[in-house]
């Protein structure tokens, strides 16, 4: 698993990763990205290059989406494969969170 | 100021695994701090060992014996550190006496599932060919209990306002008609929430979602060798605590858990209650010739109802019994039912073959059973419908006299055969006359009111109501058993011809008969429970025991909801009318009396005559007014609700009861009429011409709405 994170003008974190997230990598992940959690934060998780998210990886992404939003911040997923939105969806773990196909509807979701 | 724990560091290791002493509570794997807390019980083992596999591996990747000092009371108890819990399986061997004459099944070299496993591997997509070779079939894996439910919480629907509908998982949209993305799962249930709501029922019952295995005693059909007799419905527990992963889209991926709660949560949020149907009475594991999978293996002698020479008992029919008043297992069913309960918001359980619970360890019926006295008075479930279907396979027959405690309902074996008897112009109108008021002969005695009274006609054992109406006999022919499997008492009638026919008037007369059934159903006080499908017609071809079939004699074809709307919008109407008249849905047992001054009684009798009903031995007519004054025990304002049935071969002409203070008669439904004059919108029903009497068709049933 690869991470990358950018900062955006206008306080926007992008967190680039690449690479399965389940049991084996959600803590790495966690321990990178769970800090960007602060109050007011706008982060955009791209998730372009991820092929695959297992029940513990779901779980990541719903403790982060928490953690933000009880900071008053936003988050959005962005490229979320086909496959991991119909798991998301049947698992319901897709109704928590904004969803867009590219970095710029992101953006302007963040708005 | 948060302090570290002290009890989250290893003490022990064995290999390269890092270990400490476990918590006994709670059985089963639990995630704690750094790791996994693993805890078994046996009443008889002598030793046990925890063994490890890699998730689909076909050899164990570790196996770790729990020294002595793990071991509390006849707990096991170990937490394995540094474990990724999302990709192994685990299993225990245990060591003890084999010998069966004294109830001792132990054997090492075979690995046992967890009895409290929450997840179970092996069988993870319906249908898959297992191998055959595996030293371990059905795998315990590990799971979080961290769904976020939102504020959802079971619904609390009372009792007398509810309408079930009794589905199985995989048959309600497995068919290709269905148009879902994920046949025969739980997701796919949820894209047909529209169709449950737009049917009105706010209950739906649940076949089996236990762990089980399809290919338990999968043979080949003998009709079409192509295809597997199999485990189909699910009768047979392999684990009372996991969902079926094969009903789970995303069994592959272990997330079954995930899917049946966001199941559970969309039915809540659409106002659908769900009941599980549990099976208790007996395991997958089969009598002295079945595979050793958990229970036999852990504590046989505790588990089972053992005969002197230590063979297993049969009550169930299915080769074992689960001894559910050995104090051990009583609280295994206890803590499963508040698993389900607390974890999943289960809204309540039908209990198969019920009447087992109410056994003794040598099978005698106990008068006060505590397993049942348990769970009626257990605070987690306190608010959940307990529902017994209320008889066993050893002969013990307790409907009307069920132990109750206050709590229990009964699916009410004698509506249907009282309905079904009546419908086919046998019977007597005293008796449907108790079965239309909730059946207080059985339980007004006992203070038990009319909820307690499931009322069916048809359930998945026996005939569709199609078939009901459309067979003589049954025609078990393709369960491969000569035809003498599944009930002889069917109390159906074929209506002139055994089968599918061309005869208008006779598919005119089962179309009336489908009808009447369905109308004295929801007029019935007590709760009314309809069989997946028989809302379009649904047949089984005469087969009354589809046990085995995972093909067509078991899909649901949404065709049928074209090809018989008129069915759907009779039983739609129907349930509409249910749902809009409380004077249906009495909590209470009528009293004969006009306690409102109303000038009516709550309920009154009447025939050909109004006013005077006949309740000769061969009279087959019968008519019944509700007073809406006394709606609700008089606690709400509702109308009148007048219903003639008219079972006799030609029609009558019926005179009806007057109504006072300028009230008028509608007419609701007339099955004697074709559609689309056969059934009204509630609401909507036309005045009736002649408000003195009318004529009520052969075999047909008039419902009245007075206001």
């Amino acid at each position: 698993m690869d991470i990358n994170i950018k900062t955006l003008p206008e306080e926007v974190t992008v967190v680039e990763m690449a690479g399965d997230i389940d049991a084996s990598t959600a803590s790495a992940v966690q321990e990178k990205v769970l800090p960007l959690a602060q109050p007011g934060s706008k982060i955009i998780l791209d998730m372009t290059q991820v092929p695959y998210t297992s029940s513990a990886g779901l779980r990541f992404l719903l403790s982060l989406y928490r953690q933000v939003t009880g900071n008053d911040g936003k988050l959005v997923l962005v490229g979320v494969s086909e496959q991991i939105q119909d798991t998301m969806s049947i698992t319901g773990f897709i109704d928590f969170f904004t969803r867009c196909d590219t970095l710029d509807l992101g953006l302007e979701a963040l708005k | 100021m948060v302090f570290a724990r002290i009890d989250i560091q290893p003490t022990h290791t064995y290999g390269d695994f890092k270990l400490r002493r476990g918590r006994p509570f709670p059985f089963g794997a639990t995630l704690v701090p750094g790791g996994v807390n693993f805890s078994i019980f046996s009443s008889h083992a002598k030793s046990c060992t925890l063994v490890l596999f890699k998730k689909h591996a076909k050899e164990p990747m570790a196996e770790i014996p729990f020294p002595d000092e793990f071991r509390i009371g006849n707990v096991f108890c170990t937490i394995v550190f540094d474990l990724d819990y999302e990709n192994i399986e685990y299993g225990y061997r245990m060591e003890g006496p084999f010998n069966p004459k004294e109830g001792h099944w132990f054997d090492s070299s075979k690995i046992l599932m967890d009895p409290y496993a929450k997840v179970i591997g092996g069988r993870d997509v319906w249908g898959v060919t297992p191998d055959w070779n595996d030293i371990y079939h059905h795998r315990a894996r590990i799971v979080l209990d961290d769904f976020d439910w939102e504020n959802d919480r079971p619904l609390e629907i009372p009792p007398e306002d509810m309408v079930v509908y009794e589905m199985h998982v995989r048959s309600f949209t497995r068919h290709p008609s269905s148009q879902v993305k994920h046949p025969g799962t739980f997701a796919a249930i949820r894209d047909k929430i529209p169709y449950l709501k737009e049917l009105g029922v706010n209950a739906i019952e649940l076949m089996p979602v236990y762990e089980f295995d399809e290919f338990e005693n999968s043979r080949p059909n003998p009709q079409n060798p192509d295809e597997l007799l199999v485990n189909y419905w699910g009768y047979s527990t392999v684990g009372f605590f996991a969902p079926k992963a094969g009903y789970a889209a995303t069994g592959k991926i272990g997330m079954q858990v995930d899917e049946l709660k966001t199941l559970v949560k969309e039915l809540h949020k659409n106002g659908l209650e769900v009941i599980l149907d549990v099976v208790f009475n007996h395991t997958a594991e089969g009598n002295e010739y079945g595979p050793t999978i958990s229970f036999r293996g852990v504590d046989n002698k505790t588990y089972y109802m053992l005969t002197p020479e230590g063979y297993y008992f049969n009550f169930s029919g299915c080769g074992n019994t689960l001894n559910c008043n050995n104090p051990i297992v009583r609280n295994i069913v206890l803590d499963c039912l508040r698993y389900w309960a607390s974890e999943y918001h289960i809204d309540g359980f039908r209990f198969d073959l019920a009447s087992i619970l109410g056994r003794d360890p040598s099978g005698a019926p106990l008068a006060n059973p505590p397993l049942l006295e348990t769970l009626a008075f257990d605070p987690i479930l306190a608010k959940c419908k307990l529902i017994a279907e209320a008889w066993d396979a050893g002969g013990l027959y307790q409907v009307g006299s069920f132990p109750a405690f206050g709590r229990w309902a009964e699916w009410n074996g004698k509506y249907r055969d009282s309905i079904r008897k009546f419908i086919k112009g046998d019977g007597t109108v005293g008796d449907i006359a108790q079965r239309l008021q909730g059946s207080p002969d059985l339980y007004a005695w006992e203070g038990r009111g009319p909820a307690t009274s499931i009322n069916f006609i048809t359930a998945h054992d026996g005939f569709t109501l199609l078939d009901l109406v459309s067979y003589n006999g049954k025609h078990n022919e393709a369960n491969g058993e000569n035809n003498n499997d599944g009930s002889n008492d069917n109390d159906s009638w074929n209506c002139g011809w055994e089968g599918p026919t061309d005869d208008a008037g006779i598919n005119a007369l089962r179309r009336r008969q489908i009808k009447n059934a369905v109308a004295i159903l929801m007029v019935s006080t007590g709760v009314p429970m309809i069989l997946m499908g028989d809302e379009v017609g649904r047949t089984q071809y005469g087969n009354n025991n589809t046990y085995c079939h995972d093909n067509e004699l078991n899909w649901l074809d949404w065709t049928l909801l074209e090809q018989n709307a008129d069915l759907f919008r009779f039983f739609k109407n129907c349930i509409a009318f249910r749902n809009a008249h409380p004077v249906l849905r009495s909590k209470y047992h009528f009293s004969n009396s006009d306690y409102m001054g109303s000038g009516y009684a709550d309920i009154t009798w009447h025939g050909t005559k109004a006013w005077n009903a006949d309740w000769s031995a061969s009279c087959r007519t019968i008519a019944m007014m509700l007073c809406g004054k006394h709606a609700k025990a008089g606690t709400v304002e509702d109308n009148y609700v007048y219903v003639a049935m008219n079972m006799h071969w030609e029609g009558l002409w019926f005179e009806i009861p007057g109504l006072r203070d300028g009230m008028k008669w509608h007419v609701f439904a007339n099955t004697g009429a074709t559609a689309p004059n056969d059934i009204w919108s509630p609401g909507q029903e036309p005045v009736l011409e002649n408000q003195h009497g009318m004529l009520v068709g052969d075999r047909s049933v008039v419902i009245l709405v007075g206001k």
